[in-house]
């Protein structure tokens, strides 16, 4: 059995990943057509990068099990995306509903989607345009924390705001 | 695929040469297994390797065999090395009188040839009675060799245990690969005792919930290929289709009895209800409506009714409605939750899994949620039920959690032998085939 990855790890490992994807997005869409090559800045990133979305504001939220509700956190953290989406509104959005591995296949890939939802509702009603958002469930099929007790299925049970 | 089938449908009654032995009348069954409860004993059999004039192939079919009627739990096969006799005889009556002194009250007699063809013959013997319990003769096609000594197990199982076999199926399944976090997904098909594996999908996208058409030769299936998930069918090994385009998700496919229309769930804005579409296309026809989780239906085998699981009461539970929508009624009513419902081919029961006391089990009820049943429980996840086709036999998955990967089991309605289907990869969302044509 695996240690349980502490949360923290969990989130710079993806936003590492998220990066490293926006520097390949520049090299292929880049003004200049040359090769984009990028240093990762120290903190929280420029303001109006991915980075700064990911470390400064909080990509994700998470729920009870079971549930779709949204807690007092997980509003707080959607209050200021809302903020950071509204000042930068040259990204598209994709929201990620998943779920936990305890539950059958075919319930979670419903309750993704449900999570999803309820983030979409929660974001629009603080102005971002429903247009910009895209949603997408993967139920149980794509956890971030591999363990098998609650500090890992608590980490799975989540929405994540990709900013695009 | 291709295969030239010479099927059970041709079987024959096997005539006797020449008036050799006189056929006893049809055996009063002293060795019938009577299978009511769980508590009864698996019976002894006996299987002499099948007289071939390639005795290791005679040797091999034999085994087949012997391991089939075993994992069945029905069966306990004698050492062969045990028995009077080492190789089978199908044109002679045994000598019963020193069967019955070897303690041996059910053989079987088989012989078998492999040409254009494999041929095969057996015989059923009940030693008490000195009565045939069956005889029949099969052939089938030498490029699947394997499936002769399929049948001739399934005529063994049902002429001795009152029920229809399952041997000569298949299993359909996800086989996984790769680390949890980022499986890989794809659609496989096997022999229901593990054997001639075929990768059926790429594992480019995320293939989930694969489920066999009611004659075996079609598959629905839930893939990511589409960014989200999506129903695709296809035949074995054929191209894909998506079942229908405008959805922003959908998935938990069932076919209709009739293999004409797919049963499958639509998530739209956060709320998840049942349609129904041919599979050549057209529009869907939504089936549930309102603000809940709707999903896993599954037709009643006569096609008049769905059930299905729903949250609309708090937690998920099963109903059932009409095949045309509306009137759902709620049949579980135990504490916890109720998903994946199954129908069972002779439309008796119904298999499902039940999360409860932080415990995950397979059961089965009644169509009218009396009788229920927990056959297996487990700390850890298991969901999935599928019915063999003599609805005796149900198979499911299980998932130990962490970066381990699921594997594939089966139980018996008893709620005994419960077997792990060994699979070269992890495994995972298992659909059991109908008998072969």
């Amino acid at each position: 059995m695996r240690s349980v990855t502490p949360l923290i790890a969990v989130l710079r490992a993806a936003a590492l990943v998220v990066l490293v994807v926006a520097v390949a997005a520049c090299s292929r869409n880049g003004a200049g057509g040359g090769t984009g090559v990028g240093n990762l800045g120290p903190g929280g990133g420029a303001p109006g990068s991915q980075q700064e979305f990911l470390v400064s504001v909080g990509d994700r939220v998470f729920f009870e099990t079971d549930s779709s509700s949204l807690t007092p956190t997980a509003m707080a953290t959607l209050d200021k995306q809302a903020q950071w989406l509204n000042r930068y509104t040259n990204y598209r959005i994709l929201i990620e509903g998943h779920a936990d591995e305890r539950g059958t296949r075919e319930y979670n890939i419903a309750l993704g989607a449900r999570r999803g939802s309820i983030v979409v509702n929660y974001l629009v009603s603080k102005g971002v345009d429903q247009r910009r958002i895209t949603t997408k469930s993967f139920g149980k099929e794509r956890p971030v924390a591999i363990c098998n007790d609650i500090s890992c299925w608590s980490q799975n049970r989540r929405a994540v705001t990709v900013v695009q | 695929m291709k295969m030239t089938l010479i099927t059970r449908r041709n079987a024959l009654k096997l005539g006797l040469a020449g008036g050799a032995f006189a056929l006893a009348t049809p055996s009063q069954a002293l060795v019938e297994i009577v299978v009511t409860g769980g508590n009864f004993t698996p019976l002894p059999i006996a299987i002499p390797d099948f007289a071939s004039s390639d005795p290791s192939f005679g040797a091999e079919i034999a085994q087949i065999v012997r391991d089939n009627l075993k994992r069945s739990g029905l069966f306990v096969p004698l050492d062969p090395a045990s028995l009077p006799i080492r190789v089978g005889d199908v044109t002679n009556e045994p000598d019963f009188a020193s069967w019955r002194t070897a303690s041996v009250d059910a053989l079987v007699m088989g012989s078998v040839e492999r040409g254009a063809e494999v041929a095969s013959q057996v015989r059923v013997w009940d030693t008490q009675a000195s009565a045939q319990v069956v005889g029949k003769s099969y052939k089938t096609d030498a490029q699947n060799y394997r499936r002769i000594a399929h049948i001739v197990s399934d005529a063994i199982y049902a002429s001795l245990s009152g029920g229809s076999g399952y041997f000569d199926t298949r299993i359909l399944y996800v086989a996984e690969s790769g680390p949890k976090a980022n499986r890989v997904k794809r659609l496989a098909i096997m022999d229901q005792d593990g054997f001639n594996v075929q990768y059926l999908s790429s594992g480019k996208a995320l293939t989930l919930t694969p489920r066999l058409s009611p004659n075996g030769a079609s598959v629905a299936y839930t893939s990511y290929e589409d960014g989200n998930p999506q129903v695709y069918v296809a035949g074995l090994g054929g191209a894909s289709k998506k079942l229908i385009n405008g959805a922003p998700m959908s998935f938990a496919p069932r076919f209709a009895p009739d293999g004409g229309s797919v049963v499958f769930s639509v998530s739209n804005g956060g709320t998840t209800n049942i349609y129904q579409a041919g599979v050549g296309g057209g529009n869907p026809t939504q089936l549930t409506s309102g603000a809940a989780i709707d999903t896993s239906p599954c037709y009643a085998p006569d096609g008049s009714r769905i059930v299905f699981e729903s949250d609309r009461g708090g937690s998920p539970q099963l109903y059932i409605m009409g095949a045309g929508g509306g009137g759902a009624q709620r049949v579980s009513y135990g504490e916890g939750s109720y998903s994946t419902p199954v129908w069972s081919p002779d439309g008796t029961l119904i298999a499902y899994t039940r999360q409860s006391g932080g415990q995950f089990h397979i059961g089965i009820m009644k169509p009218d949620g009396s009788g229920e049943r927990i056959l297996s429980s487990s700390g850890q996840v298991q969901e999935g039920p599928t019915w063999a086709p003599n609805s005796r036999v149900i198979g499911f998955f299980r998932e130990p959690g962490g970066d381990a990967g699921p594997s594939l089991h089966s139980i018996d309605i008893w709620g005994r032998n419960e077997l792990n289907l060994k699979t070269e990869t992890f495994a995972s969302d298992p659909s059991w085939s109908p008998l072969r044509a």
